[in-house]
């Protein structure tokens, strides 16, 4: 259509003009938000990951763990977590049960520079040490809880934190049974287990479990017959942390007592 | 035997038994108690001024306008607190541009978002509709202009547009009331959803809130005319004070209850954190619940009140009292807030030990801080009251249009002795 005075267009000319331009435009419009939307398979991932193929999760055999705490100090040296004796990704509890039945637990430092000594002559029924770290939920309420979406569960089922994302209002730290949150004194931003995602994307394992000396920590995939979780869940009796708050926890303890929550 | 207990307490200062070594540092501090306790004035203020406007308690009128503005003034302050918390409050605009729908948190924002901009503001400008069409015609200087573009252009200030401007202002009280319902009991959510956590974990938690709301807005909204009245050299309606007092005696009372109720609840169903609690509430919490949340803050005053409302006393000590008794409902209220925010996380999550709060004075987490967020919302107040004054002539009746009837009481609506 040609206008000869174009300053003088009606309100209605402009309009079907603009509808024009958009009705030619469009279908490129859609084509192009339809193709960046991620593939579903994976194919975008470099170096042929594909994370719908993966779904991580570990146990800890309570048996094997000598309670050394090279996991914990593994953990914050591979992922730059404070050296401050309050800020842990992963550490180590020791629990002692006296004859009395009373469970007592300590963690000096999350277990890195090891445990004290106890007394030879205290009636103990026994003592054992316990790992803890993120149990990244299936159903976790960190996720849930999160205003802006910055804590999510990934594909390969790992729950992670967007550092760039999170608004520090530690509404995920209060939220999460386990304790296994904090808020990144220099970042503020909430930080926690991430099972070593980079190191995983990367074919290896997560850096506690590599440099477990006794082998008390058991890392693979649910769901993988070849993977040494399989085997771990098969052969022991299992327990989770806290089954009755229904998050799913996707760290399995061998050997854990009634004491450990 | 040689005691294994002392052994294992750790060289953490303050703690007792065992805590989950992320807990040691309490995460939501003095900043998180006070935005409940912000919010809550909000609502219950804004709850006492619908009394007036939806259940017509006429009697209510001088304060009608009082308590609008002064909800208005602490929802404005509401969200200050948290933004100070925030590690990162650059990006809480995230909340509203990215909302994460499965967060109370984030549907928080919303709500307040609809309460300040549909309900407050909205009923405000048609209550005062009026009053500011004239003030933009009468004011001389800069103020004439703020006036000018307060009305929004709409001038019509014929009978027809006032009366419509009372239907607006009704039913969008009508609107508010649940909304304001919803404000704080969404509050109260925020807390009683969090499964992690037993002390908060209870689906009274929103309910109990929203009643200690309203009653600390009643008590806000009392110590507001009192005060003002007395700088301003004014006589204080007794029936409205009168009634004020009763109404905050009978919020009061079914708030006490709802506490109760919780507080048996947990004692008898007995869950396994019922040990670590106990422990907490006997030691850490002693002070600030036993004493000064339910001796000082909800016994003595309820006892004030009931003495001040239905004793035979003089009008001026009858004020004292109910003064006396509305500042005792503020530090109790204060103190419920306290106790759920930081009791919450005294113990841990481990129920095998209990931590303690260290409140530094300077920072940004600090005393100091809280202290001059507390006074904002007064500093708000102040200068909304300059703006839009709530203030009703004692010797002629409001003449907004929509409030000509008459200021008196049906006879026999009160007791005869505290009407002026």
């Amino acid at each position: 259509m040609t206008n000869s005075r174009p300053e003088s267009r009606s309100p209605g000319m402009a309009r079907r003009t603009f509808l024009q331009n958009l009705s030619a435009k469009l279908p490129g419009l859609i084509a192009f938000f339809a193709l960046a939307k991620p593939g579903k398979a994976g194919a975008d991932e470099p170096g042929g990951y594909d994370p719908e193929q993966h779904n991580y999760a570990m146990g800890i055999d309570i048996h094997k763990c000598i309670g050394c705490g090279r996991c914990a100090d593994a953990c914050k040296s591979e992922n730059n977590v404070p050296r401050d004796e309050h800020f842990f990704r992963s550490w180590v509890e020791r629990y002692v049960v006296t004859t009395d039945r009373e469970a007592h637990v300590d963690s000096p430092n999350g277990g890195i520079d090891g445990f004290p000594a106890l007394p030879d002559d205290t009636d103990i029924l026994r003592s054992f040490f316990v790992p803890k770290l993120c149990n990244h939920c299936v159903k976790a309420p960190c996720v849930q809880v999160c205003p802006v979406g910055a804590t999510f569960l990934s594909r390969d089922g790992v729950v992670l934190v967007d550092e760039s994302y999170c608004v520090g209002c530690r509404y995920c730290i209060q939220a999460c049974p386990y304790g296994a949150r904090y808020l990144h004194p220099e970042k503020q931003v909430a930080d926690k287990c991430t099972f070593c995602y980079h190191r995983l994307r990367e074919g290896l394992l997560p850096a506690c479990v590599e440099v477990c000396p006794t082998q008390a920590r058991v890392f693979g995939e649910i769901g993988h017959k070849s993977s040494p979780l399989h085997r771990f869940l098969r052969f022991n009796e299992i327990t989770q942390l806290k089954p009755y708050l229904n998050t799913e926890p996707k760290v399995y303890y061998a050997g854990a007592d009634g004491e450990v929550i | 035997m040689t005691p294994i207990l002392p052994l294992l307490l750790l060289t953490i200062p303050g703690a007792e038994g065992y805590i989950y070594p992320n807990e040691y540092e309490l995460h939501w501090s003095i900043h998180i108690v006070l935005y409940p306790y912000l919010t809550g004035l909000v609502a219950g203020a804004f709850i006492l001024a619908s009394l007036e406007k939806v259940f017509n308690v006429k009697v209510l009128q001088p304060i009608y306008r009082l308590a609008l503005i002064t909800s208005l003034a602490f929802l404005i302050a509401a969200p200050l607190p948290l933004m100070a918390h925030l590690g990162h409050p650059e990006r809480s605009p995230e909340m509203f541009l990215t909302p994460h729908t499965s967060s109370a948190m984030a549907m928080f924002g919303f709500v307040y978002a609809w309460y300040l901009m549909v309900v407050l503001l909205l009923e405000i400008w048609f209550d005062y509709r009026k009053d500011i069409v004239i003030w933009s015609r009468d004011k001389k200087g800069l103020i004439k202009y703020v006036y000018k573009v307060l009305t929004l252009g709409v001038t019509d200030i014929s009978e027809r547009a006032i009366a419509f401007d009372q239907k607006a202002c009704k039913f969008i009280t009508v609107l508010g009331i649940p909304s304001a319902f919803l404000l704080h009991g969404y509050v109260g959510f925020i807390f009683g959803s969090v499964k992690a956590n037993p002390w908060w974990s209870s689906v009274l938690m929103p309910i109990v809130f929203l009643f200690s709301a309203i009653v600390s807005g009643i008590a806000l909204v009392l110590l507001v005319y009192v005060i003002t009245s007395l700088v301003r050299w004014r006589r204080i309606s007794m029936p409205c004070l009168n009634k004020l007092a009763e109404l905050l005696l009978y919020a009061m009372i079914i708030d006490l209850s709802l506490e109760m109720l919780d507080f048996i609840h947990r004692l008898y169903e007995s869950e396994e954190s019922i040990e670590i609690l106990s422990k907490m509430i006997s030691s850490r919490l002693f002070i600030s619940l036993i004493v000064t949340q339910l001796l000082i803050g909800s016994a003595l005053p309820v006892l004030t009140l009931i003495f001040a409302r239905f004793g035979r006393l003089p009008d001026e000590m009858r004020r004292m009292f109910y003064f006396i008794a509305a500042i005792l409902v503020q530090v109790g209220i204060f103190a419920t807030r306290w106790n759920v925010v930081i009791g919450g996380q005294l113990f841990s999550k481990s129920l095998r030990g209990l931590t303690t709060y260290k409140l530094e004075f300077f920072g940004i987490e600090g005393l100091l801080a809280a202290v001059i967020l507390l006074l904002l919302p007064v500093l708000f107040l102040w200068i909304l009251a300059k703006l839009l004054p709530p203030w009703v002539p004692e010797d002629q009746p409001h003449d907004t249009g929509h409030r000509t009837r008459e200021v008196d009481l049906p006879p026999g609506s009160l007791p005869s002795s505290g009407t002026v």
